[in-house]
């Protein structure tokens, strides 16, 4: 123990994402019974999902009713009306906005408590959200789509590997988003107060995964842009894109694949992070 | 006087703690100007996508989103941050608010008074500039009076809706995100001309909660337009008298929420 710094001993230093699954399947399902008791903020959430699911699909099939051909950047009006609703129900799924846990235990300095445990702080973080995202898909969902499809006239998977490549690409979602969240809030080991970052995320993670318009209306040098050299559509636009069929069963696949990269890197990009913050952790509050 | 020199301790308080954080701060001004040109690029994009939008052109859009960007913004600024009274009524720190000799809305107003935000609203109001001077609009001093009243009144009517939305909290503390349904979801609303949504929701929206006199009533008045969905020109110039009712609704509930807050109990 010659080491001064904050960084804990592990008993596996080289395979952080190695450890033993039993601890791994507890944590997700602690996430999941946490969210499960928060049974109002659930109804109350899927209130507002459904109430901007009403506002974006009407803007969009106006957009429809508008273009050349009906067929704006591709999609039929029921594959515009599926992109919403399941956008809708997606969003609390990969959790875009307003998640400050480590940023809040950060600045209070709870954070060293994570750091002794025998887990990994991304991992340890990574399950539970898993957890929670497992809840999200479940109550809420479904509860937009149901509102959907009583109102307006959705458009149903016809190829039959295109649920099961959605589930996938869901999966990849959450674990990208997490990264990305887990990095913003990183930024709080060195600037204390992890606001601005945060709002910055929200933001773009708004416009830049497809919540405000499907990425395909934007120019589309642009858009394969921001596809390759951000993780950003594969929060939103890469699911649903392979829910409504989009593209054809390649492209699709290669979208998830390239989902799986970014996904992959964001986790080692977080495990970078918090290597280099152990270093400098001075824990607040003394 | 006192009462004066209380808010300013209260602001000064504000802007210390601001700058003990600063290059989040820098981050965060910097991301809520981009915040606000948001839902005006939003229009840019969806216009690629189609030449018109139940039958309104891009300019005439770009005037409507503009106003509705200007009262949303203006009343998140002044009172945006009522949103956190769930906050405060779920820890019980509305207690601390109430034992002050202040009034209670102005001081949970200037407790948070977004400094940030200031610089959209200024964004905002460029737009509008620009939206007024792409239009050919035929001046007329009862249309140079709306276009300054009715970003003015968007204001007070969003105002309001915030206010209404964080009531909520009173009676039902885990209202959680219900109020953004009708604070932002408003914004989107009125974003967009009406005749865009249909059926019991268009009603709801713009008739029933009154949205629809935020930007497309009082933009077609000065465009000179008539309503496709055929209310009267003269709506258009009814957007402060509707502004007005809100205000009241709004200032009524407050005062039966605040007398009804029973902190939390321990």
């Amino acid at each position: 123990m010659d080491r001064l710094d904050a960084s804990m001993p592990r008993i596996c230093a080289y395979r952080p994402f190695r450890e033993s699954p039993a601890p791994f399947g507890a944590l997700a399902r602690s996430g999941f019974r946490r969210y499960s008791t928060y049974r109002q903020a659930t109804i109350a959430g899927s209130f507002t999902n459904i109430v901007f699911g009403f506002l974006r699909c009407y803007v969009l099939l106006a957009v429809a009713a508008g273009a050349v051909g009906g067929r704006p950047a591709g999609y039929d009006p029921a594959q515009l009306a599926m992109f919403v609703w399941a956008g809708q129900g997606l969003l609390t799924v990969v959790s875009l906005w307003g998640w400050s846990e480590l940023a809040d235990r950060i600045r209070s300095g709870e954070v060293t408590a994570d750091l002794l445990r025998p887990v990994h702080p991304v991992i340890g973080y990574l399950a539970p959200d898993l957890g929670r995202a497992l809840h999200a898909l479940i109550f809420r969902f479904v509860p937009p789509l149901v509102v959907g499809l009583i109102f307006f006239d959705l458009y149903l998977p016809g190829r039959w590997f295109t649920v099961p490549l959605f589930a996938l690409s869901v999966l990849f979602a959450v674990v990208g988003s997490l990264g990305v969240r887990f990095l913003v809030n990183a930024t709080a080991y060195w600037l204390h107060d992890a606001r601005g970052p945060m709002i910055l995320w929200t933001l773009s993670a708004g416009l830049l995964a497809g919540l405000y318009f499907p990425l395909r209306f934007l120019p589309g040098w642009l858009a394969v842009t921001l596809w390759v050299a951000t993780p950003f559509p594969g929060f939103l636009q890469t699911p649903l894109d392979v829910l409504v069929e989009r593209d054809p069963p390649s492209v699709q696949a290669g979208l998830v694949a390239l989902q799986a990269c970014w996904a992959a890197a964001l986790l080692a990009l977080a495990a970078f992070v918090q290597r280099r913050a152990e270093r400098r952790l001075v824990a607040q509050g003394g | 006087m006192a009462e004066l020199r209380a808010y300013v301790a209260l602001l000064g308080g504000q802007w210390r703690s601001l700058l003990s954080y600063r290059a989040s701060f820098v981050v965060e001004a910097i991301t809520n100007i981009g915040g606000s040109a948001l839902d005006v690029v939003a229009v840019l994009v969806i216009f690629r996508a189609t030449p018109t939008m139940a039958g309104f052109t891009l300019p005439e859009a770009i005037l409507m989103v503009s106003l509705s960007s200007c009262a949303f913004n203006l009343a998140d600024f002044v009172v945006g941050n009522i949103e956190r009274l769930k906050t405060y009524v779920r820890t019980g720190m509305m207690d601390s608010v109430l034992v002050r000799p202040l009034r209670a809305l102005p001081q949970l107003v200037v407790m948070d008074l977004p400094l940030r935000k200031a610089l959209r609203l200024l964004l905002a109001v460029g737009v509008l500039m620009v939206a007024l001077r792409v239009n050919a609009i035929d001046w007329t001093p009862a249309r140079v009076a709306l276009a300054v009243v009715v970003p003015l009144a968007g204001g007070l009517f969003f105002g309001s809706i915030f206010v209404l939305s964080a009531c909520l909290a009173f009676w039902w503390v885990d209202s959680g995100e219900v109020g953004n349904a009708f604070t932002y979801g408003g914004r989107d609303f009125t974003a967009y001309p009406v005749p865009v949504y249909a059926g019991w929701f268009r009603r709801i929206f713009a008739y029933g909660l009154g949205f629809g006199f935020v930007s497309y009533q009082p933009a077609l008045a000065l465009l000179g337009h008539a309503d496709p969905l055929g209310l009267p020109g003269w709506t258009g110039f009814a957007s402060p008298l509707v502004a007005l009712v809100a205000v009241g609704v709004a200032a009524a509930v407050w005062r039966s929420g605040i007398r009804y807050y029973r902190s939390t109990g321990s």
